[in-house]
Formats: structure tokens, sequence, C-alpha cells
């Protein structure tokens, strides 16, 4: 038994349709519109590629003037780097954005459950009051975060970023997972429980298959703004808990400029990111707008 | 034909109201959704109760005993605070500028996308690279490896050009400090512009074929195409962007942090970094807190825009 064989006739039509737009009937570019979109696409790529390159160099050949990218190649950059302790720095980063994309989901998927497959009532209501508080600037809670953090004893402490990355990122998972459990086929729920069901067999049997990648995408979201979050780890931990972001920032200050150093560094913490994001590119779209578009 | 996310029912189920068994069933529908529920409302909304009240107090770590209530002044400092005004200027002036830069050039972009071209996977994978970099990363490279006066690849490709063309040597622009706010507007437009780009790529792939092809056949030029079909297809999926990279780009506070400290002056300081200075640099708690709440404010008027428009593809997606 199938999704598709008993899917809605409109989810049916909608595949139809988006298969044709996946269209290898796409016109064509010019040649001339071809090697514009190339010289756009280098262009924006540039400095990563940049960026990359330098990371390879030693310090006296990254910074001259001109430039010289064809000059030999090394590793000495990163066997610096962790010899000067990005490790730490690197496990915050992991812990923080790791365990707030576990939190995350197992907050959003029941409250995703309890907003599509089993909505209550107003549902569309808690839905925007989730949105809303996305809306609010994370700069304005940063006082009286700061303020109540301090109190507690929680300054410099791995878990207080867990929770305001939790918090930080919820709403999104909570309507990037809506938008996904809304696709699953409710003539299947109605006849697996007519068919008593329990709730674990429809949840396993039913729910999962659809929701798995939606979970992925999720995931994946929530880790990359956690991961990159700069902002509260800066001014909320000192010594014990920063994160990589702020490896980057302190290294600067504190050692004059290696611009060698800088993109190893700057390429280190992004790579995660862009690994990940690399892989899931089909599903980014629909994580950053918060499963509005496909 | 949108490919917004349409589940296949049409309205929210009736809820049941028999009445004995009515209150329970509700609840039980509702206990998934608490813990996501009080975590958000623990976590978001008492801070800003915090804020409030710490707004109506003259305090400043630097004087302690002198904490005492002042009432709304606070308020008319904000108000009437001439780098407060700057700070809200520039944070207007930077995140109309990227917004409405990054959604241009993500446009064009994306129309090139949408058709056939050798290696379209990849110069797809290779855009949206400046969107994953990470921000501190980002901010910084602009700075050191391509801003900087000395040996940065803008000063350093320029040099290698006059050579090329038998000059001694090419200028020597100090980017940041001639020209701050574009500075940081450049960085932040190649963060974003892969962003819109596929935002509004999934809009034009999501335009239906037989639309575009009945046109042609109809003799419409590919302008014509664009403006009567393409562009009011895509106007709410460029709404959404444009929505969406206002929320995130007014919140700015690693770009100016990492590139311009918000100088030369007062020249790129934006409100979050204006008001990350007043709490942490002038220990000004109150009007730090003040200004929280203006922000507060400002981000409701976006917010009332945004969740319009949001409510409106919501109410569209739930119907169909």
């Amino acid at each position: 038994m199938t999704h598709a064989a008993v899917a809605a006739p409109g989810t049916r039509f909608k595949k139809l349709l988006r298969r044709k737009d996946d269209r290898g009937g796409a016109p064509k570019l010019s040649p001339l519109w071809t090697f514009v979109a190339w010289l756009a696409t280098l262009a924006f790529f540039a400095p990563v590629a940049w960026m990359v390159l330098t990371s390879f160099h030693q310090e006296a050949d990254a910074a001259t003037n001109p430039p010289t990218p064809f000059a030999p190649l090394t590793f000495d950059q990163y066997e610096l780097l962790f010899s000067r302790d990005i490790t730490p720095f690197l496990l915050n980063s992991v812990m923080a954005s790791v365990l707030s994309t576990l939190l995350v989901l197992a907050l959003a998927v029941p409250a995703a459950y309890a907003l599509s497959i089993k909505p209550v009532e107003k549902w569309t209501d808690v839905m925007f009051f989730f949105l809303s508080t996305k809306f609010l600037p994370a700069i304005a809670a940063l006082l009286p975060v700061y303020l109540i953090v301090k109190d507690a004893g929680m300054l410099d402490n791995v878990w207080t970023l867990v929770v305001l990355y939790t918090a930080m990122n919820l709403p999104i998972a909570v309507w990037m997972m809506r938008s996904f459990l809304a696709e699953v086929p409710k003539e299947i729920l109605e006849a697996a429980e007519v068919d008593g069901a329990g709730l674990l067999t429809v949840l396993w049997r039913v729910v999962a298959p659809v929701a798995m990648p939606g979970l992925a995408a999720t995931s994946l979201i929530c880790f990359i703004f956690s991961w990159n979050e700069f902002m509260f780890a800066v001014n909320l931990t000192a010594t014990q808990a920063s994160t990589a972001p702020v490896f980057l920032v302190g290294f600067i200050t504190n050692e004059g400029l290696f611009l060698a150093r800088l993109c190893a560094a700057a390429t280190l913490v992004s790579l995660p990111v862009l690994i990940a994001g690399f892989a899931a590119q089909d599903k980014l779209v629909r994580g950053l707008s918060l499963g509005a578009v496909k | 034909m949108t490919t917004l996310t349409a589940p296949p029912k049409t309205a929210p189920p009736p809820v049941r109201t028999r009445k004995s068994s009515g209150t329970a069933a509700k609840w039980k529908r509702r206990i998934p959704l608490l813990p996501a529920l009080i975590f958000t409302i623990v976590v978001t909304q008492l801070p800003f109760v915090a804020t409030l009240i710490i707004s109506t107090f003259q305090w400043n770590i630097l004087k302690p005993g002198e904490r005492h209530f002042v009432g709304l002044s606070n308020f008319s400092f904000v108000f009437t605070d001439e780098r407060l005004r700057t700070a809200v200027l520039n944070t207007v002036v930077l995140t109309a500028s990227v917004v409405i830069i990054s959604v241009i050039l993500g446009l064009g972009l994306a129309m090139l996308l949408d058709r056939r071209f050798a290696g379209r996977g990849l110069a797809r994978t290779l855009l949206i690279a400046p969107f994953l970099v990470m921000p501190v990363a980002a901010a910084l490279l602009w700075k050191h490896a391509i801003y900087n006066p000395d040996y940065g690849l803008l000063n350093g490709t320029l040099n290698a050009v006059y050579r090329l063309f038998g000059a001694d040597n090419g200028p020597t622009v100090d980017w940041i400090s001639s020209y701050p706010m574009p500075a940081v507007v450049v960085s932040l437009v190649w963060q974003w512009t892969p962003f819109m780009m596929l935002i509004l790529l999934a809009g034009l792939q999501a335009q239906p074929g037989d639309v575009l092809e009945a046109a042609r056949m109809d003799g419409a030029s590919a302008l014509q195409t664009f403006r009567h079909i393409t562009l009011p297809h895509l106007r709410q999926y460029i709404e959404l962007g444009v929505l969406l990279g206002t929320i995130y780009v007014v919140q700015t506070f690693d770009a100016v942090f990492t590139i311009t400290q918000g100088g030369p002056g007062s020249q790129t300081t934006n409100l979050p970094y204006e008001i990350y200075l007043t709490m942490f640099r002038k220990y000004e708690y109150g009007e730090a807190a003040a200004a929280g709440v203006v922000v507060v404010l400002g981000a409701f008027v976006i917010a009332t825009f945004a969740l319009r428009t949001i409510a409106s593809l919501f109410r569209e997606e739930v119907s169909r």
C-alpha cells in the first residue's frame, strides 16, 4: 500500500505538475547568457574560493600585494589552529547546536502533531503565536537574559546557550514540522483508526515515513542557525563555554593579524554548515521560508 | 499555481463537542502542544516583561545604590538622543539597501538558473555557498582578506591590473574608512543574495509551464511574458523574501561588530549595536532597556505586515 495510491487527487495533480516543472524542457540559455550566469556565479563564489585558497598558504604568501594565488600550498595553518586550542571551542559549538537541535525536535514534533494531525481548536492562532516570537529582536532580550543568567550563576555555561538556541529555533521547527506533517494522508490515518490500530502503530507506520525527511530538514536548519549564532555567544560566555564564532573574533584581537590562519579558522568553522547545506540543498528553501515554499 | 505546502484536507476538522467527553478530549489534544508552548512563553515572553520593568529605572551598574524608579524618563532620553536617532536611521538604510539589492540580484540569478545551461547544478551549489559561510567568518573575511588596504584582494587586484597596463602601482583605497556603510552593505548583500535567489527560484519553478508555452505560442515577447505572467506570479515570493530578509537583516549584529565596530564615529552603528554599546560599554541598563522596548515596537510594525502576508499565504494553503 503506497501513499500515492490513496493520496488525494489534488496531491497527485500537484505531483504531476511538479514533475512537469522539473522540466527537462526548460528553455536553454544562449551562450552569451550562459557566460553571464557563470561570471556571476564565479563572482559570488570568489570570496569563498579565496578564503579556502589562502587557508592553505603560508602567512608570507597570504599577505602580498598583488595577490599570489599560485604560492605553494601547506597544511601548516590548520596544524597551528589545532595546536592553538580551537578544539574546545568546536566542542562547545557542537554541544550547543546538537543539544539544542535535539531539544527543539523533542518539543516541536509533538507540538506540530497537535497542530496538524490532531489539531487543537484555534490551531492557526497558536501557529502565529509561535511565529510572532521570531519577530522579537533578540537584542532586546539580551539585557534581561544577561541579568537572569548572571543571577542564576549560569554565565559562561553551554546549557545557557542550549536553552536560548532552542527558543530561537523552536518557532521555525514548529512551522516546518507542521508543513511536513500536514502531508500525512488523512485517509490512511482514518482507515488505520477504524481498523483499531494503536497510536504507536499509526505513528510508526503512517506518520513516520512522511515525517522523516521533514525531521532531517528541520534539524539541519536548526543546526545551521545555532552553529552560526554569535550575539548571545559572545555576550554570555567568557572562557569555558565559548563557541567557534567567539574563537574567530577572539584570536584576531589577541594575536594581531594572521591572514592565512584566519582563513583556515574561517574555513574550518564554516565547513560543517557548508557540507550540511550542500547535502540538503533541496530542503534549504523550505526550511528558510518556514515551510511556506517547497 | 504555487507549491505552497498544501494539506490534502480542506479545513480543520470540526471539533467534536459531545458534552461528556468534550473537555477531556480537548485536553488530550492539547497535551502534546503544551511543553513547546510553555517553553516559548517562559523563555521569550518573560524577558520582555523584564525589559519593560527595567526600562522605567535609572540603573547604571557603575553607580551602585543609585538604582531607582524614574517612570518614562528613559524613553524621553531615547527619543531625543542624537546617537539613537542616528542608529535608527542607519538601521533603516542598512536594512533597506541590503534587502532591495539582494532581491534584485537574487531575481536576476534565479532567472538565469531557471534555464538550462552547462553546469547549472554546479553553479547553483557554488551560488549558495556565501549564505552558508558562518556570518562572523564572512565578516572577518571581507574585513581582512578583501577590504584591507595593504594586502586585501580588492586593492591587490587593482594593483595587479594597473601593473598589467604598465602603471607603477594601483591606488591604495582604505575601503572601510572611506566607504563604511557600503562596505557593510556589500558584505551582507553577498550573504543574502543566495537566500533570495533560492526563494525566487522556487517561485519560478512553480510556474505552470503550459501558461508560459501558451504565451509563447501567442507571440508574446520575452519581456511581455516576464512583466505580465512571471512577475505577478512571483509577487508573493518576492514579498516573502523581502519580509524574511528584513526580519533577519534588521537584527544584524555580527557584521557591524566585526567590520566597523559601528564606526567611523557612529556612521554604521545600527540599533542592535547601539543597544549593545549602551549595555556593555556605558552600562546604562535603564536606557538600554528603553531602547530595546522601542526596537520591539518597531519590529511590531514590520511584523504586522509580515504576519499579514504569511497569513494570507497560509490561508490559501490551508483552504486548498
